[in-house]
């Protein structure tokens, strides 16, 4: 997961299509926002069929993160910033 | 100057795509163009052992897919044709990506058990060369011939 994979990440979804990793941020977070495949979130540049729904919730942030081999990953990072 | 294109691999978990690669890597390069491969490094490892001396591609022009999504994002890198290889979820995921980020002509080339089901779950403006194959690569090479001819001509137009 390059570096993210040194972060202090949960996984709250895994084995799921992207579009539902989408679906379920958006059915589960109140505070989402729409970005454009190539968004640059820590230090990944987001992969994805548009719009990419990113999730905000206290210090952390909830996105979909896509890997060739293993598909996608809903992700909660914590996020300060 | 000569034409870019990028060739974008998936996992190299299904046979196909490895020789699929190497046969429109070489189709291309003999066309006159530079191509250039990401993938996975294990993707990139199954090129480099199958095409030792590099006849097919350089090895200087290969890339990891994750620095080949940086550098078209951060506008560093750009190509006249793009071949996404799609045989899971992820592909098309990628397949998105590359369209959102790059002007390039886009060609999906799908493969693998659901290869049906993955070109119609694709909707971005590329053209798709679909054969549901896993082991035999020439239901994808014929796909490839029949498109070859066309692309060779882009290779020479301004």
């Amino acid at each position: 997961m390059g570096c993210i994979e040194l972060m202090d990440y949960e996984i709250l979804l895994s084995d799921i299509s992207f579009k539902e990793g989408r679906e379920f941020i958006r059915r589960n977070f109140k505070d989402v926002h729409e970005v454009e495949p190539g968004y640059k979130l820590f230090d990944v540049y987001l992969i994805g069929i548009p719009p990419i729904v990113i999730g905000v919730e206290n210090d952390h942030v909830i996105f979909p993160y896509v890997k060739p081999c293993h598909g996608t990953f809903v992700l909660k990072i914590e996020d300060r910033r | 100057m000569n034409k870019k294109a990028l060739l974008l691999l998936g996992c190299p978990e299904v046979p196909v795509q490895t020789g699929i690669a190497l046969y429109l890597a070489s189709r291309l390069k003999n066309a006159g163009m530079d191509v250039l491969v990401a993938g996975t490094d294990a993707a990139l490892e199954l090129l480099k052992v199958s095409d030792t001396e590099g006849h097919y591609v350089d090895a200087e022009k290969m890339m990891n897919i994750d620095k080949s999504i940086e550098s078209l994002a951060e506008k560093r890198m750009e190509f006249d044709f793009c071949f996404v290889f799609v045989h899971n979820d992820a592909g098309i995921s990628y397949l998105a990506t590359i369209q959102s980020m790059s002007k390039a002509k886009l060609f999906a080339i799908i493969f693998g058990h659901d290869a049906e089901s993955l070109a119609g779950q694709i909707d971005c403006n590329c053209e798709k060369l679909v054969a549901r194959t896993v082991h035999n690569p020439i239901p994808l090479k014929k796909k490839i011939d029949a498109r070859i001819r066309e692309v060779k001509r882009w290779a020479v137009s301004n």
